[in-house]
């Protein structure tokens, strides 16, 4: 067994292989008194080896619940889960509890968004990296203890050996977002969710974790699936984007499809709604009006057609994700046409965004 | 505190004058003695000024005392020491009994919307409570101020005998904002109003505050670690780095051309939602982590983290310079100063 920790990953195969992970009509829903909470509403992707994919949405729109769902977090009395989830040969869903023990952690790991409670505050951080590798790797303790040191290493923690001694709240917030990282890691996997990584931290921090995150898929090829509501982190780092609302894709395609040529309503007022930094102080913003529905009674049809002010008759039909006007690889739930969508996302100011009912 | 004269006049006055604010929280050990031994130096020497009618964006990343300072100047915390005039009175003198009038003047909206309302209260109790308790309406009067308050502010009438856990984080702040008008201040503090939200509700509550301030002729001081909201809301704007003001000056210029190190690095950590944009910067990434307050780095506070760092900055404390057109730095190897002349030479004995 490999000690470098900086070593490419075994499992994971060269780009233009099949993809690492496929889903398929995943639905999730939760049995609540008010009702059922149709928290995932047929989502399917997949990720290929080595690509970083982008899921945006606001919260509630069933990003981290798919997220879960994956990794078998989100099962429980009052949950039913559908759908299939492939990763490799492995089908998650339904999986039972020795075999996704093999899959978390060894070939699927998560980091979450709070690094301040993602962590046991009374064990310190090295025991905690270690605990995984103990559990899946016939070492002894004190190998488990120096590939620790290399992990916290690898991940840009200064003083790793002194540091590993340490509890988690001798960490600031970055540091433990990076030893969350490391414990990701320390499988090598080739494949990681991070589920919000940045949003609990500062910028100039932010700037660091994705930073190592882009490192780590550049030079292991390690595939991400990043949950994130921040358009900007998207830009910065993702392959392909995908962008949820209530519970359903709206759109997916890559990076320049998404920014450059959205489809769908949504995701203009998305791109409309950012108070950007590289923009002067300017009009006002193109908001999207009211709020996201409720996932009892998700509204009939197309989910956003209550808030979209393009909606038209059509609008009651629900639209399947499909290619529509979008370039190859470029799918989205829209009725519009793609003239009508090509006028419709260009404000007066030239820039992509939602019309304002209201002006 | 040398300097502090100076910075004073850096903005020429106005609404709000802050001079030399200092808040330290103590730390204190011992059992039967609780004897201080040290302090938590969140705003330490901090002096700006706020026209009548503008907005001031402070950011700065969390810890760097931008919310210590917000409620200092409110009085909700008592300043160590410095001065704070409203509209020329002196507000750090005054006693409770004292500032309650002027309070009618400053209003505060907070960042948590589903902290900063009581829960056991409705909405027509929370956003009418401050008009009763300044003695400004009551009954049937009171009733049409609350209603006209809430579609002042985007909610309706039927929602006045609500609970706010019966809406959305959103409304709620909306909520927040009608409650801040209701007494018609003339300067609203709004520490990290939108932190809490989506971005498209973030869209809505940034298009009522400017739309507020454009019909009450509203003063703001935005407080913000989120520096596209800042530039979009503000029309000058005050980096904060560990208790200190490092950078201050018109929006336009500060974002534009950043005169110190800490504001460049801040600027450009944050990714720019444009791929192709974003490919083409380059990225100043900031290494490590800022210091603790209760311990910070001698002379400039920013010189661990700098890149320009050199001995001078560890040894003497840059003074706050004006660098032409309003726009103040506090940098002993200013980014860009070779081409741009201080326009006061720095005469301070620091």
């Amino acid at each position: 067994m490999s000690t470098d920790t900086l070593s490419s990953a075994p499992g994971v195969g060269g780009p233009g292989k099949g993809p690492l992970l496929e889903v398929d009509d995943l639905r999730v829903s939760f049995r609540t008194e008010d009702g059922m909470v149709q928290a995932v509403d047929g989502v399917s992707f997949d990720v290929k080896p080595g690509e970083v994919l982008a899921v945006v949405g606001e919260s509630g729109c069933g990003k981290s619940v798919t997220a879960m769902t994956l990794m078998g977090l989100t099962r429980g009395p009052n949950a039913q889960i559908s759908g299939t989830a492939q990763l490799g040969e492995t089908e998650l869903i339904g999986a039972d509890d020795s075999a996704l023990r093999e899959v978390r952690g060894e070939r699927l790991a998560m980091i979450f968004q709070d690094p301040m409670t993602s962590m046991n505050p009374v064990y310190k951080v090295g025991d905690q990296i270690s605990e995984q590798i103990l559990a899946h790797r016939d070492l002894s303790k004190a190998e488990a203890k120096q590939r620790s040191i290399e992990l916290l290493k690898a991940v840009g923690i200064p003083g790793a050996e002194e540091r590993i001694d340490n509890y988690p709240h001798e960490f600031s917030g970055g540091m433990r977002q990076r030893a969350m990282i490391a414990m990701g890691l320390s499988l090598e996997p080739p494949m990681l969710i991070a589920d919000e990584p940045t949003t609990a931290l500062d910028v100039t921090i932010q700037a660091q974790i994705l930073r190592l995150l882009k490192q780590l898929n550049t030079e292991r090829g390690l595939a991400v699936i990043l949950i994130t509501h921040d358009l900007g982190v998207v830009a910065d780092i993702a392959d392909r984007v995908m962008v949820m609302y209530a519970g359903r894709v709206v759109e997916t395609g890559t990076l320049d499809q998404i920014f450059y040529e959205p489809q769908h309503p949504y995701t203009w007022g998305l791109l409309g709604s950012i108070m950007r930094l590289d923009r002067p102080r300017g009009a006002r913003l193109a908001q999207i009006k009211g709020q996201p529905p409720s996932l009892i009674e998700p509204p009939e049809g197309c989910h956003f057609r209550p808030r979209c002010p393009h909606a038209f008759s059509r609008c009651t039909e629900k639209p399947e994700l499909a290619q529509r006007s979008g370039s190859p690889g470029h799918l989205d739930r829209c009725w519009l046409s793609g003239e009508q969508k090509k006028t419709l996302r260009t404000l007066e100011s030239g820039d992509i965004g939602l019309e304002d009912a209201a002006a | 505190m040398s300097s502090a004269a100076e910075k004073a006049t850096a903005d020429g006055g106005g609404l709000l004058e802050v001079t030399d604010l200092i808040k330290h929280f103590p730390i204190k050990s011992g059992v039967l003695v609780n004897r201080q031994v040290g302090a938590v130096r969140a705003v330490d020497g901090v002096s700006f000024g706020v026209k009548e009618g503008e907005t001031l964006g402070l950011v700065g990343e969390s810890g760097c005392g931008k919310s210590t300072l917000a409620r200092s100047i409110l009085q909700l915390l008592k300043p160590t020491s410095g001065s704070v005039r409203f509209r020329g009175t002196e507000l750090t003198e005054l006693g409770r009994r004292e500032l309650r009038p002027l309070r009618r003047e400053m209003q505060m909206i907070f960042q948590d919307p589903y902290a900063s309302l009581n829960p056991r209260k409705r909405v027509g109790q929370i956003v009418g409570d401050p008009l009763k308790l300044h003695g400004l309406a009551s009954g049937k009067e009171l009733d049409r101020r609350v209603q006209d308050l809430l579609e002042r502010v985007g909610l309706s009438a039927e929602h006045i005998k609500r609970f706010p856990h019966e809406f959305s984080g959103g409304q709620r702040q909306r909520i927040g904002v009608a409650r801040a008008l209701s007494l018609e201040p003339k300067m609203i503090i709004a520490d990290e109003p939108v932190s809490a939200l989506d971005v498209s509700i973030q869209a809505q509550i940034v298009n009522l505050l400017e739309d507020l301030q454009d019909e009450f002729g509203l003063t703001y001081v935005f407080v913000a670690h989120d520096l596209g909201v800042v530039r979009h809301v503000s029309d000058r704007i005050a980096v904060m780095y560990l208790g200190k003001i490092v950078e201050i000056g018109p929006a336009e210029e500060v974002y534009s051309n950043p005169i110190h190190p800490y504001t460049v690095s801040l600027l450009s950590a944050v990714p720019i939602p444009d791929p192709r944009l974003n490919a083409s910067r380059e990225q100043v990434v900031l290494e490590g982590d800022v210091p603790s307050p209760a311990n910070p780095p001698e002379a400039c506070r920013f010189h661990t983290r700098c890149p320009r760092a050199t001995d001078i900055c560890s040894e003497v404390e840059p003074p706050l310079v004006n660098y032409g057109n309003d726009h103040w730095a506090a940098c002993h190897h200013p980014v860009g100063r070779e081409q741009r002349a201080p326009a006061a030479p720095a005469a301070q004995t620091a």
